[in-house]
């Protein structure tokens, strides 16, 4: 094979794609809930 | 939402047992290590036997080190956490033992295939394909049973260190699959499917990320329950673990080949692996800072507590190692480190710190747990803990002055423009002190490492096992209604089949995007007409430079500096390899780098190398290569060169039809040839049948194709 057809785009499509994922986790990470975080962080110490 | 309280019991057995192979195989990887650490400058304890040469004890120190030492720390540790933090027991005891034997019987046939000179000659996949069919069956034996636990959970969400050990049970599964496809010529005997430098991509896509899904993600589980754990508090910042988390897999996947910088890899493969290992500082210490202040305002119980102080080095190792390895992916840094002790001391400060001492801290917690008692002696913990620091100290910084000197050494030139040190092996004898002290460091390592076993069985001997364990929770409730207005993550967090599939598509997209390319398109493995396939007689040379793993101490890719040029010819292109099933560009050159050594400019007699290869002093004196006396009393294993040719052909080699019945008679005339010449050259005893004959030829090939 000598490229691949309109290569161009998969780096720009997947630039999108981990950007959005990223901005989402981190806005989901700031809104969450105290009380949820607070269960979770303490499932170690329980037992 | 709580259901009626169940009664339960955890598995402690499958945990003690995992344990006790980590302690184990911990101190004969380490034993293995301190004779490969010997060896480097006291060849004599190669002992003239073909077991007990570097080019395989090496490989058996880095398989005991990463797969039975750490590889059981992973199991005893997520053995232990996963059962309590889903308040459930193993979903099966029968799979649990599977995975404990299969796992320790795999151990011991690398152990004694490695031993016996059966290789893949890939480095940390060194095993062959009967092993690593096994090794992919226990995997899922393992994921498995963790996943069936996680199912039957009595815990609805999903704490952190489960994601880790989830991504680390995908990852490591497409990572050893993928590297692993290769052709069996025979039973232990196979070709890499892949050849030159897509075989290198592969690997180094591989081994780097067996660094970051075996070394490190479920180290990271490991950390995120045992530190808490420990400090009886939870860790620092439960959302920056969540950011940890993504941005590492993704991350890691992408920077294998910072491995590769100034080879043939094409220019853009190796910036993708430039940019993603220098990103990659940023979740790695996120997760230390995240680590180091769960200990916030209580660092007055480090003081108080062995096992404390083991995390905190441990993790501040992982700091350490993690800011390296970035600066070892830049460019102008990568020209001094790569093929130096440098990198033998970067990863020394991961796997004696970082993996080393979170083991060691998670055995003085979890032992004097599950036998009921106190740890036999707090004052020995820590004595280990002092002798471990200063061992690992005194190995790695003198390394790090070894790889600078021996690398100013190589690239220095004289005013009148020739190469101020042209005979490698002064810039190998200038270092011996260095490795001296290197394996003093490793010595008292390991005198820590035995005195912990000590402390342990003591605490064993006056404690009471509780093999199962018994707790209770409440039943999770099968419908679970979302709260409305949750998070998009939530459930993903909630549900581990999603969280896998997740994690694997963030794995996957890495190494596509490396690899297609390289695949699929010509220019990035341009063809060189003069690049013909080996003789017979060759490929059964380079069979036995694989066998021997050679490529431990040798390189054979020239990059393109001007002292590389100087010494070992023009520097090396990536046409030259599409016949190279695997690749041996090697990692590490305590040799020369071979890649040209049949050349013009490099080329000795046959008889040259076989006095060198029957004793490298004799030629070189004051040479640290081990001698190979075996190979003048070997015979050539001919009966395998058709299989072998038929192979190679299948794998796309161009010998022309029907190449493999003539192959034997082409093997035999070529090694007469050679055997006529050594006679000339004043080796009477010189004879066509051995091993040495064929070794001889591949040697003399290596770079000769593009002079023609
Ligand atoms: C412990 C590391 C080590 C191992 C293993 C090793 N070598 Fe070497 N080799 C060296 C060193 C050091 C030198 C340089 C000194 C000398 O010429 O002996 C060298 C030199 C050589 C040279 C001469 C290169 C030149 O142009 O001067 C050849 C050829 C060679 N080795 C082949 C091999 C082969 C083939 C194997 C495997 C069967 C092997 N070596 C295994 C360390 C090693």
């Amino acid at each position: 094979m000598e490229s691949i057809i309109g290569i161009e785009i998969y780096p720009i499509i997947s630039l999108v794609l981990f950007f959005s994922f990223f901005v989402g986790l981190l806005i989901w990470v700031a809104r969450t809930k105290k009380e949820y975080i607070n269960h979770l962080e303490n499932l170690p110490l329980e037992d | 939402m709580s259901g009626e309280i169940q009664k339960f019991y955890y598995d402690n057995k499958i945990v003690k047992m995992f344990a006790y192979a980590t302690g184990i195989w911990g101190i004969v990887g380490m034993l293995v290590g301190l004779l490969v650490a010997f060896q480097i400058y006291f060849p004599a304890l190669n002992f003239n036997l073909e077991y007990t040469t570097f080019g395989r004890t090496r490989p058996l120190h880095t398989n005991a080190v990463i797969f039975a030492f750490v590889g059981n720390g992973i199991f005893t540790g997520v053995y232990y956490s996963l059962q309590r933090l889903l308040k459930t027991r193993m979903w099966s005891d029968k799979l649990s033992m599977i995975n404990f034997w299969g796992w320790q019987l795999i151990i011991v046939s690398a152990a004694i295939t490695l031993l016996a000179g059966f290789t893949t000659g890939k480095e940390y996949a060194e095993l062959e394909w009967p092993i690593d069919i096994a090794i992919a069956g226990i995997w899922v034996v393992f994921g498995w049973n963790m996943f069936a636990t996680i199912l039957t959970r009595r815990e609805r969400h999903l704490y952190v260190a489960i994601w880790f050990f989830i991504a680390t049970f995908v990852t490591v599964a497409v990572l050893h699959i993928v590297n692993s496809f290769e052709l069996p010529v025979s039973f232990m005997k196979s070709y890499s499917w892949y050849a030159g430098v897509q075989d290198a991509l592969v690997q180094w896509w591989y081994g780097h990320n067996a660094v970051a899904f075996f070394l490190t993600t479920p180290y990271l589980g490991l950390m995120y329950y045992f530190l808490p754990k420990a400090a009886q508090r939870p860790v620092y910042s439960y959302k920056l673990s969540i950011i940890h988390f993504w941005a590492l897999i993704f991350l890691y996947i992408w920077a294998g080949p910072h491995h590769l910088l100034y080879t043939s890899l094409p220019e853009w493969a190796q910036t993708l692996g430039v940019v993603f290992s220098v990103m990659l500082i940023a979740p790695s210490w996120g997760g230390m800072i995240n680590g180091l202040l769960t200990l916030r305002g209580a660092w007055d119980k480090v003081r108080d507590s062995a096992v404390l102080k083991f995390f905190v080095v441990a993790v501040t190792a992982y700091g350490m190692a993690t800011f390296e390895g970035p600066m070892l992916s830049l460019k102008s840094v990568n020209a001094i480190s790569h093929y130096t002790d440098w990198t033998v001391g970067h990863v020394h400060i991961g796997a004696l710190g970082w993996n080393g001492f979170l083991t060691f801290g998670m055995m003085y917690w979890l032992i004097p747990r599950m036998f009921n008692t106190k740890l036999y002696s707090e004052k020995l913990a820590n004595v280990h803990f002092w002798i471990g620091t200063i061992g690992i100290l005194v190995y790695a910084v003198p390394l790090y002055f070894a790889g600078f000197t021996q690398y100013l050494m190589w690239q220095e030139f004289t005013p009148d423009g020739f190469l101020a040190y042209p005979n490698f092996l002064e810039t190998v004898t200038q270092i011996i002190p260095m490795y001296v002290t290197r394996s003093i460091g490793g010595t008292l390592y390991l005198i820590g490492a035995l005195v912990m076993f000590y402390n342990i069985v003591k605490t064993i001997k006056a404690g009471d096992f509780i093999a199962n364990e018994a707790a209770e929770a409440p039943a999770l409730e099968k419908a679970f209604i979302p709260k409305l207005g949750e998070y998009w993550h939530r459930p993903i967090e909630r549900k581990p089949i999603q969280l896998l599939i997740f994690a694997l598509i963030v794995i996957l997209i890495g190494g596509a995007v490396e690899m297609v390319p390289t695949f699929l398109i010509k220019s990035n493995v341009p063809t060189i007409e003069a690049v013909k396939p080996y003789t017979p007689l060759e490929l059964q040379g380079r069979d036995i430079y694989i066998k021997e793993g050679c490529y431990n101490c040798h390189s054979q890719m020239i990059r393109p500096f001007r002292h590389e040029v100087e010494r070992y010819g023009d520097y090396s292109k990536s046409g030259e390899f599409v016949y190279d099933h695997p690749f041996q560009w090697g990692s590490k050159r305590t040799g020369p780098d071979l890649a040209r050594e049949g050349s013009k400019k490099l080329r000795k007699s046959h008889s040259w190398h076989f006095n060198h290869m029957e004793n490298p002093q004799s030629m070189s004196p004051g040479s640290i290569m081990p001698n190979y006396p075996w190979l003048l009393k070997k015979d050539i294993d001919i009966e395998s060169t058709p299989a072998k040719i038929r192979a190679m052909q299948t794998l796309g080699v161009p010998y022309e039809d029907g190449y493999d019945a003539k192959a034997i008679d082409e093997l035999k005339a070529q090694a007469i040839e050679i055997e006529t010449k050594l006679k000339e050259e004043g080796i009477k005893h010189a004879d066509a049948n051995k091993e040495i004959i064929a070794l001889i030829a591949y040697l003399q090939r290596l770079g000769t194709d593009v002079e023609k």
